[in-house]
């Protein structure tokens, strides 16, 4: 791999618990990668060793085929989970203070700093204390910060939450730009739509391991399919007797079926047909939303289990598990 | 947010040049001042600090005034070379009198009476009388004392047929030979001890001001999170050390407003009458123990900061520190004044912990040898380094852990 950024093992354990172990996948340049995974599953540990803020008990980080080290890291663009930012110094002298750290000259820092808080929509805030803006203002103020030194890398945790949907766009658009000029760019994310229309690929974490990474396509071509019947005139349970077939859940009159290898459609369409009138009649690839419950669901210990018949949840979040055992 | 897609610059990888520690350093430095300074509490702070020396001078210039005192006593014209004698005998007693003649001594009572003199001399001139509104004031007891003891001297002098005169100038010219066989210990003035004892105020002030001043600047960067972007781009010592050196900065140029303020005043409203070197001199050697007293202790700050990660647990964890500082200056405002040469305080101010507070004061009182100058001098440079690594060391591994307090032990190993 050429021009990549490249996590190779990464371990990280707090005491016995195990953060992270053995991660590894690479974001190649150019590209959008979303990763995803349950809360606690291991994203920001990763991050924060890419940026050094915590080291890792083993594994490296490299660009380039070289280890990350400081120099590397200044030409990173990171937004931190717990954002961060001088609660009492206006945006713009905070935003020049950063980019002049990442080794900018004062002019170009607040050229810079112009340009992308015109472009953030927080340009009339210049001259305000962080402290007095609005939390979603403080959030454009902080993507700010991980843009302003024109980095050559993008390690973003969470960018879009708090964020208005027409920031959403922007922030969209800008990540889009960055990966088009061939800066790598990784963020973390529980918008999984959002993830699915953004990234090239996605990584999904479960207990600190890499459980699925890939393309958008692979990842969703590699999940069950599921046929979606509507069948107004059906009784409840129509299709629970046909042969390979599991109802994965009804959602008005809509019936979504997951079906055994091997077992013909055509038999599930002629029950459908027996019982009255079908208006649509469709096989639907997952959603990453859909995969993810999925893996999520199915990983009860942190074994690689594919059963998705009698889901536990892997940690409290029973709506999670109940969404997930119904299907879409 | 604008939906036009305005172009953003984008140079070659790697194309920013890294910036020197040195320029990290002075760009850390110069955020702490330029916030500081702009701050209102710094203002505040340092001019009700020098409102407060104006008025101790003023003050300490009532008080000596009041001191004093001037007595006027009247004479009648049977007693006016008696009160010759009186004004040359308050005299040796460092007593000012005046006298004020009066026609006789019903005039002189009724003056008494009113109080426009002190007292009045009656009788016939050999043997001394004196009449006073109710009570001799203690000053003018001694010089009648006096007095009156020489009256009673002369007069037997001349019975004895000698001359009062010549036995006099005899007793002034009587001296008492003093061969020392040690140099005596310089005895501080009064004003020098006061100019201790608000040494000791000022770098102790200082220094807790800006020692917490750094402790609360740490934890403000960990409770907002920022450190976690600093630390990207920036070593933790170097951060460190920028924020020492510039919050430094900041209490150097508070003490030299303030002392200097301070030694002004004290020349311009006379409350100061010491030779201007020694007031220099302690302006000069404040500044410099400031510099290493802040050093030492700003770094300790910093360390204990690194441990929590909320303002209201600031107080709790830089105590152990501020113990050292509030152990020197009170011993040394409490036993330096009244023993400026306590052999024990001397011992005390050469210890690196203890020298930042003591020894400003005891160089403003009476001096300090050049030995233990050295000795405490060399105490410093050698724990400045020293604190930079451990300090260093702790801080670089507490500050990224946020939440509850870090444990030292656990500060000692990396996160």
């Amino acid at each position: 791999m050429a021009t990549a950024l490249e996590f190779d093992k990464i371990t990280k354990r707090y005491g016995r618990v195990v953060a992270v172990e053995d991660l590894t996948f690479d974001v190649p340049a150019g590209q959008i990668l979303g990763f995803v995974g349950s809360n606690g599953a291991g994203k920001t540990t990763t991050m924060r060793i890419a940026l050094g803020v915590l080291a890792a008990d083993a594994g490296e980080v490299r660009w380039n085929n070289r280890a990350i080290d400081l120099d590397t890291r200044r030409q990173i663009g990171y937004m931190p989970e717990e954002r961060g930012l001088y609660p009492r110094m206006h945006v713009a002298d905070q935003l020049v203070y950063l980019a002049r750290l990442h080794g900018m000259s004062t002019a170009a820092a607040k050229r810079s700093v112009d340009i992308w808080t015109e472009r953030l929509g927080v340009a009339e805030r210049r001259d305000d204390d962080v402290q007095k803006l609005s939390l979603g203002n403080q959030q454009r103020v902080q993507l700010a910060a991980a843009l302003v030194y024109d980095p050559a890398i993008l390690v973003l945790d969470e960018p879009f939450s708090g964020l208005d949907p027409v920031a959403v766009d922007v922030m969209s658009g800008v990540l889009r730009e960055k990966a088009d000029q061939g800066v790598p760019v990784v963020f973390s994310s529980h918008q999984l739509d959002l993830v699915q229309r953004l990234c090239d690929r996605v990584g999904i974490v479960q207990r600190g391991r890499m459980v699925a990474n890939g393309t958008v396509d692979e990842l969703r071509s590699s999940g069950p399919e599921v046929l979606v019947v509507e069948a107004p005139d059906a009784r409840p349970g129509w299709a629970a007797g046909i042969p390979g077939v599991t109802v994965r859940g009804q959602s008005g009159i809509r019936t979504h079926l997951e079906l055994a290898p091997g077992v013909d459609d055509q038999s599930v369409l002629r029950a459908a047909l027996a019982t009255g009138p079908v208006h649509e009649f469709g096989r639907r690839r997952p959603s990453l939303t859909d995969l993810f419950r999925h893996i999520v669901s199915s990983d009860p210990a942190g074994a690689n289990g594919t059963s998705v018949s009698h889901p536990t949840p892997p940690f409290d979040d029973a709506t999670t598990a109940v969404a997930a055992s119904q299907g879409v | 947010m604008t939906t036009s897609t305005t172009p953003t610059p984008r140079v070659d990888f790697g194309a920013l040049p890294p910036a020197s520690a040195r320029q990290v350093i002075g760009l850390v430095a110069k955020r702490e001042l330029q916030t500081r300074l702009k701050s209102k509490a710094f203002r505040i702070a340092t001019v009700i600090s020098v409102l407060i020396l104006v008025a101790l001078a003023i003050i300490a210039k009532l008080v000596s005034g009041s001191s004093s005192s001037v007595v006027t006593v009247g004479v009648t014209p049977a007693t006016t070379a008696l009160g010759q004698q009186l004004v040359a005998a308050a005299k040796t007693v460092d007593q000012t009198v005046h006298t004020q003649p009066v026609p006789d001594d019903a005039t002189g009572r009724a003056e008494v009476r009113s109080g426009n003199l002190d007292g009045l001399l009656v009788g016939d001139g050999n043997s001394v009388s004196v009449v006073v509104k109710t009570d001799v004031d203690s000053d003018m007891q001694s010089a009648l004392q006096v007095l009156a003891g020489e009256v009673a001297l002369n007069q037997q002098i001349t019975s004895l047929g000698g001359n009062p005169a010549t036995v006099g100038a005899a007793i002034a010219s009587a001296k008492v030979a003093v061969d020392p066989l040690e140099p005596p210990p310089a005895k501080p003035q009064s004003q020098q001890i006061a100019l201790g004892i608000i040494a000791g105020i000022l770098i102790y002030i200082s220094l807790m001001m800006s020692g917490q001043l750094v402790a609360q600047g740490v934890v403000e960067e960990k409770s907002s999170r920022v450190v976690e972007l600093l630390l990207a781009t920036v070593r933790p010592w170097q951060l460190m050390a920028g924020k020492v050196l510039g919050i430094g900065l900041v209490g150097l140029t508070q003490v030299l407003i303030i002392g200097l303020s301070g030694v002004a005043v004290g020349f311009a409203t006379g409350s100061l009458s010491i030779p201007a070197s020694v007031a220099a001199s302690t302006i000069v050697w404040l500044l410099a123990w400031f510099v290493l007293g802040f050093s030492a202790y700003a770094l300790a700050f910093a360390a204990v900061g690194a441990l929590v990660s909320r303002q209201e647990d600031v107080a709790s964890t830089v105590t152990p520190v501020l113990m050292f500082l509030v152990i020197g200056y009170v011993l040394g405002v409490s036993i330096l004044p009244s023993s400026p040469h306590s052999p024990f305080m001397a011992v005390l101010s050469m210890i690196p912990l203890f020298a930042p507070t003591m020894m400003p004061m005891r160089i403003a009182m009476t001096g300090v040898p050049a030995w233990q100058l050295a000795i405490a001098l060399a105490g410093m440079i050698v724990v400045i380094p020293l604190l930079v690594w451990l300090s260093g060391r702790i801080y670089r591994n507490a500050v990224v852990r946020s939440g509850a307090r870090v444990r030292l032990s656990d500060a000692w190993r990396p996160a």
